[in-house]
């Protein structure tokens, strides 16, 4: 054992110097080998954080949201609606949403308007009784809140507004913004604060709107709410109720929150595959240099090979060299490209692929991911990378191996 | 005692460029003696000794090592005959550039695991020997002509093999160095080391210290 160990010491330490003898060669092919890991990390920590992040806030939100609709398409929600569902065993709440999307043509971006939850810190008439937080109407006290107000009122004629308009449109709390309204007249309000950048991922393009001004932007009755939100008292009941809404209000459509994280789910699963598809191509190319790399032995490298064969090393022995050079390459190029890209992804917001996996409008939130990272992921990005090199590389370096001793005595020319 | 019985060598068999480096050889070396293998260019005197030399198979025939047959012998078990009972001088110095002279010296001793110190202090003694031991540190690359021949005959020795190949050694050197690699040779000689050389050159076959010379032409032995 001792010899075996003395051995594989001695073929590491020639392999590091047969890797430093030839530094152009190996830099580069390690520096294409960092960036593909880098990239197909920073795509599946960003993925997977974004998954999570989502359902950890998710997991507050309502349990059934009942909307009505009309042959097929989203229809205001008719007040009287609450009652009916409020005598439905089993319904803990019911509480009546305004919402609305309102498109900027100016800059080319859709707005997500909202008047704040009755129950959340905010009294009926918008006049805010605390601080700074707008919990969601379920949310209970350790969970994460959906939005951050610093501090702000919301008054008639007022907004608050989330961190992505207040960049795009460079505004801040004091200034106004107008909006046409359904009538066709302009209503301004002034900018009563913004939005916490802490929530940004479901607030940057969020407008909170006082419930009179909402009704007067967007022309709809006291007798309307845009949608409502169910709470149930026994989790295990959801379904049940959904079913009961929809036995008794045929026009209405609940949606139960594990529906909105499935949907969310394979938003990000679908970006990300998509992000990995097209850098498979990448990979591909990757696996098609290092085949390239190691059956394209120089001149040199077969003399080498050859030498060494001559003065007694086997086979066997040229392949444990060849086995922990690719070992060498290979880990620090895992190590190093998993480590850039947990920076890259936690600490500078991904700024490479931000664009792609973030958002669907021009307003791309800004915020920064917790980091979860896990065994699973780290061993898929093991198999996606390191084992394609192995496999690329073992063919050629079998054959390496397999160059006749008496090539070193064949030699003649230095 | 190596002994050749019938050997024959066929370089690309069944294809129109087929060529027969060795016909029928039938060779005798005994132990402790200088063998000459003379001969003109392509006459098959580096495929025989690389044949002896367990280096490559012949295509027909035996070669016996010690009264042992060898030719039939796993891949590994002729590497490890090779490792221990044979130093290789080649034609060139052959050494490894971009690492230190001490580190040449050590690597055919790489596989067999010995401990760094003892293999360092045997590589220190063979420099040291042939009065090479100040360049154990330098890069193969700044040696003279005979500092690299002589690193690689250190290396040749570093197994302590008894029996010693030299391919065609003193093509390279002048006549001051060609003489002072025969003066080595007989050292091996006076320390009971078996040597065969193959070499067309005078200075080698017509030294006094030579025991045998074989002529070879087109592959066959001239009687």
């Amino acid at each position: 054992m001792r010899h075996w160990i003395e051995k594989q010491r001695y073929i590491i330490d020639f392999t590091l110097s047969s890797l430093l003898r030839r530094k152009v060669k190996n830099v580069g092919l390690l520096a294409l080998y960092t960036l593909i890991v880098f990239i197909l990390a920073s795509t599946m920590f960003f993925t997977y954080s974004i998954k999570k992040e989502a359902s950890l806030i998710l997991k507050d939100s309502p349990e059934i949201v009942v909307q009505k609709i009309v042959a097929g398409r989203h229809d205001l929600f008719p007040v009287d609606y609450i009652n009916t569902i409020k005598k439905i065993r089993g319904v803990a709440s019911v509480e009546s949403r305004l919402w609305g999307y309102y498109y900027d043509g100016l800059v080319g971006a859709n707005y997500t308007l909202l008047t704040p939850p009755r129950n959340g810190r905010f009294t009926d008439t918008g006049k805010s009784t605390a601080k700074t937080t707008v919990v969601d109407s379920e949310s209970t006290d350790n969970s994460k809140p959906l939005f951050e107000l610093n501090g702000a009122v919301l008054e008639p004629g007022t907004l608050i507004i989330g961190n992505g308009i207040a960049r795009l449109r460079a505004i801040g709390t004091g200034d106004y913004m107008p909006f046409l309204a359904f009538d066709g007249n302009v209503l301004n309000f002034k900018i009563a604060g913004v939005l916490s950048s802490q929530s940004e991922l479901v607030s940057s393009d969020l407008m909170l709107i006082n419930e009179e001004d909402f009704r007067k932007l967007f022309g709809i009755d006291n007798s309307y709410v845009t949608d409502v939100t169910v709470a149930v008292n026994n989790p295990e009941e959801i379904a049940m109720v959904a079913s009961k809404i929809k036995k008794r209000l045929p026009q209405a459509r609940p949606i139960i929150r594990d529906e909105i994280l499935r949907t969310y789910d394979s938003i990000f699963n679908w970006r990300g595959g998509m992000m990995i598809v097209i850098f498979s191509a990448a990979v591909l190319a990757f696996v098609i240099f290092a085949w390239d790399k190691a059956s394209g032995l120089s001149a040199g490298e077969r003399r080498e090979i050859g030498i060494l064969k001559a003065v007694g090393w086997e086979t066997s022995d040229v392949i444990q060299m060849k086995f922990w050079e690719g070992a060498i390459i290979s880990l620090t190029a895992f190590f190093t490209g998993v480590i850039l890209a947990y920076i890259h992804v936690f600490f500078t917001g991904s700024i490479v692929f931000e664009p792609a996996l973030k958002g669907w409008s021009s307003l791309y939130p800004n915020f920064k991911l917790t980091p979860f990272v896990n065994l699973e992921q780290l061993t898929t990005l093991f198999f996606l990378t390191v084992v394609p090199y192995t496999v690329a590389t073992i063919v050629p370096i079998w054959r390496a191996a397999t160059i006749d001793p008496d090539s070193a005595m064949r030699f003649t020319g230095e | 005692m190596i002994e050749l019985v019938n050997v024959k060598k066929v370089f690309n068999a069944g294809n129109p460029s087929e060529f027969s480096a060795l016909n029928s050889v039938n060779l005798l070396i005994e132990e402790n003696q200088v063998t000459v293998l003379k001969g003109p260019s392509g006459s098959g005197k580096t495929t025989l000794l690389s044949i002896i030399g367990c280096m490559s198979r012949p295509s027909a025939g035996r070669v016996k090592l010690q009264g042992r047959e060898i030719t039939s012998l796993p891949e590994r078990f002729l590497t490890d005959i090779r490792r221990k009972t044979f130093g290789f001088i080649f034609q060139q110095p052959n050494l490894i550039k971009g690492i230190s002279v001490l580190d040449n010296v050590m690597l055919p001793a790489y596989p067999l695991g010995e401990k760094r110190v003892h293999l360092k202090n045997k590589a220190m003694k063979g420099l040291a020997a042939l009065n090479i031991a100040n360049k154990a540190a330098s890069k193969v690359e700044w040696l003279s002509g005979g500092e690299a021949q002589r690193t690689s005959i250190v290396r040749a020795l570093i197994n302590d093999p008894y029996i010693i190949i030299a391919d065609e050694p003193t093509a390279h050197l002048d006549t001051k160095l060609s003489y002072r690699f025969m003066e080595i040779i007989e050292t091996f000689k006076a320390e009971g080391k078996t040597v065969i050389i193959t070499s067309h050159d005078p200075l080698v076959y017509e030294s006094s210290m030579v025991d045998r010379v074989v002529n070879l032409r087109d592959g066959q032995i001239e009687v």
